[in-house]
């Protein structure tokens, strides 16, 4: 059987599917169906420095092949999650990601120090959340906002450091290099790309925020297409995600330059689909007769 | 267990009136677990999001659930295309359902057009003592009505244009009725005339919400509703695991 391991920034997970940020709360619910370590890792719902109360409902519509959310970073805060939920996230024998949101440089950065004090096992730095008018998009969608956020975070951070990208960009190959620069140890992409639906009798938008971002199968094309520019741009590990809901599409991620998965939508759906995908991708490495998971990452044969 | 994805086989449905569906399946566990209010998430092929759907009925000698659906757009209609021998694939019992309390007390139940199918179970527990108070567009639209009184309940009809029982809104029907609490499932305008006239007549009230809905277990914070704390400070909790049913005190209506 085939290694599932892989090593990103000097993490070691035992399998390469981590639940993506705000898909899978605290792991709590999740932990109804399987335990949490068929999971290689779990990145929490993203953090702000205070508690957040999120937008106003709705905050979901469903889109064709995917859907669109505005939650809009509802969370307890940073010290609540750390004496709170970290604990017992702790004894789940799996890796725990803090994905981190601020409104400026000063509060991603204290979060960062707080975060390095505590026993997650890597930070997520999420500027790239569409739905808040802060809250960290603003630094992710030019060059020296990325690198400017990066580098300061990183002087504040002992944690391996992971920046997740926006897809709201021009050129994602320069945004993964600028985050390299700024000292990222990793990247994660894509976060969600901006929507909208609008309901035709009441003519109004079906989410309140107006706008939401898309997230599911319908972007995984996208997703596949920035691993791949953004894998040929920059040494440092990608964890690709973006509409993964088959070991399939898994693979696909992987072969395009990604060195771990994170899953999200495809939970709603389908609450076992880690254990199913992950089954797939073994048979998978199995039948082409590789020894580890890590011989897939960027062997597309490209024209 | 709390909750399980299942694939249920249909062994009855029915369409009562035009575009509503009467579904009832084999849900083994889920079936033994489910309590009155609660809901299942259903699966709809092809689609990101699953469909919540409230239980109707509980059969646990039987290991069924029934569901009583209408059709709103793609997602229920394909639901409505299964036939007997399907399966649906079922994702429940979901939120925290009624707080029955004393079965002795008189209970009256509100229920507006689909918002009728979540109180039949609940008003079976309090069979004789209840008051079902069901309003419908026209005496075409009734569902449900043989099933209150199947079990003993007292029901009253009340539609938008007299063609059946009572002409007019539900809350001037219930109006006489007597209560010590009251469990109400309808449209939001409704809900909030229920629960008006609960405060005045200083009945507790349990109310039954909907909201868009991706997970259905409370991992997503996607189906956000505005409530009150008892120190009177409000934050958005979520449909699918505070609710769907709320004591009408903590909600604060919005828009
Ligand atoms: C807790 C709960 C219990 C429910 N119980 C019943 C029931 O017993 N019988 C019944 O007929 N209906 C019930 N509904 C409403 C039912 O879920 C919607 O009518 C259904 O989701 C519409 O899906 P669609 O694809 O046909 O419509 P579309 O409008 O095409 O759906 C698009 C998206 O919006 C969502 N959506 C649309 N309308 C609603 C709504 N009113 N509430 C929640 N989500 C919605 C859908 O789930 C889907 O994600 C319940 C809703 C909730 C939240
Ligand atoms: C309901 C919801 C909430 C999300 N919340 C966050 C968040 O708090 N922080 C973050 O970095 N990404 C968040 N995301 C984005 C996901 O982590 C992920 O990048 C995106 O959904 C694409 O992956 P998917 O198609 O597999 O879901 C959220 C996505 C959804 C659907
Ligand atoms: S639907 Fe996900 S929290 Fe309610």
């Amino acid at each position: 059987m085939a290694d599932m391991k892989v090593k990103i920034a000097g993490v070691e997970f035992e399998n390469p599917l981590i639940a993506a940020s705000g898909t899978f709360g605290f792991g709590h619910e999740y932990a109804q169906f399987y335990p949490l370590s068929t999971l290689g890792g779990i990145s929490c719902k993203g953090l702000t420095l205070k508690e957040r109360a999120g937008n106003p409902p709705p905050r979901i519509a469903e889109t064709p092949g995917g859907m669109l959310n505005a939650v809009g970073l509802q969370n307890p805060g940073v010290d609540y999650f750390i004496a709170e939920e970290l604990p017992w996230l702790r004894e789940q024998s799996t890796r725990i990601i803090a994905n981190i949101a601020g409104n400026t440089p000063e509060e991603y950065c204290e979060m960062a120090e707080k975060l390095s004090d505590t026993q997650v096992d890597m930070i997520e730095l999420n500027i790239s959340c569409p739905n808040v008018k802060q809250g960290g998009v603003q630094f992710g969608t030019t060059c020296t906002g990325v690198e400017g956020i990066t580098s300061a975070v990183r002087r504040h951070c002992t944690k391996p450091l992971m920046v997740k990208l926006s897809p709201n960009v021009s050129d994602i190959g320069e945004i993964a290099a600028a985050a390299e620069s700024g000292g990222a140890d990793a990247i994660s992409m894509i976060n969600t790309l901006t929507g909208m639906r609008i309901d035709i009798h009441t003519r109004r938008p079906i989410i309140h925020n107006n706008t939401g971002g898309l997230s599911g199968p319908a972007l995984l094309p996208i997703a596949v297409r920035m691993v791949w520019q953004a894998a040929n741009r920059v040494k440092i590990p990608i964890v690709g995600m973006g509409g993964i809901s088959k070991w399939q599409d898994a693979v696909e991620l992987l072969l395009a330059g990604a060195s771990a998965l994170q899953i999200g939508t495809v939970f709603f759906s389908n609450p076992y689909a880690p254990v199913e995908i992950l089954k797939g991708l073994q048979e998978y490495l199995d039948r082409a007769g590789l020894h580890s998971v890590t011989e897939l990452t960027g062997q597309i044969r490209p024209y | 267990m709390k909750y399980e994805v299942k694939l249920c086989e249909i062994i009855k449905k029915a369409e009562p009136v035009p575009g509503i569906f009467d579904v009832t399946v084999r849900a083994g566990e889920i079936a033994q677990a489910a309590r009155p209010g609660q809901f299942a998430h259903l699966l709809v092929p092809g689609k990101t999001l699953r469909r919540p759907i409230s239980i109707c009925e509980i059969d646990k000698g039987t290991s069924t659930l029934r569901f009583v659906f209408q059709i709103r757009g793609e997602g229920t209609q394909r639901l409505s295309e299964f036939a007997a021998g399907d399966c649906y694939d079922i994702l429940g019992p979901l939120g925290n359902g009624f707080d029955l309390g004393d079965t002795s007390r008189r209970a009256l139940f509100i229920g507006g057009g689909i918002g009728v199918p979540p109180l039949l179970e609940a008003a079976k527990a309090f069979g004789k003592n209840a008051t079902a108070v069901l309003g419908f567009r026209n005496a075409a639209a009734v569902i449900l009505q043989e099933d209150f009184e199947k079990y003993g309940c007292k029901t009253l009809l009340a539609t938008d244009d007299g063609s059946a029982g009572f002409h007019g809104l539900v809350t001037d029907c219930m109006k006489d009725e007597p209560a010590d609490v009251i469990f109400a499932c309808g449209p939001a305008p409704m809900l909030k005339a229920v629960c008006a006239a609960a405060a005045q007549r200083g009945i507790p009230c349990q109310i039954s919400l909907e909201e868009r809905m991706a997970c259905g277990v409370g991992a997503c914070l996607g189906c956000a509703c505005r409530l009150r704390r008892k120190d009177g400070t409000e934050y958005y909790g979520h449909v699918c695991k505070d609710g769907p049913v709320f004591n009408y005190q903590t909600v604060v209506w919005e828009g």
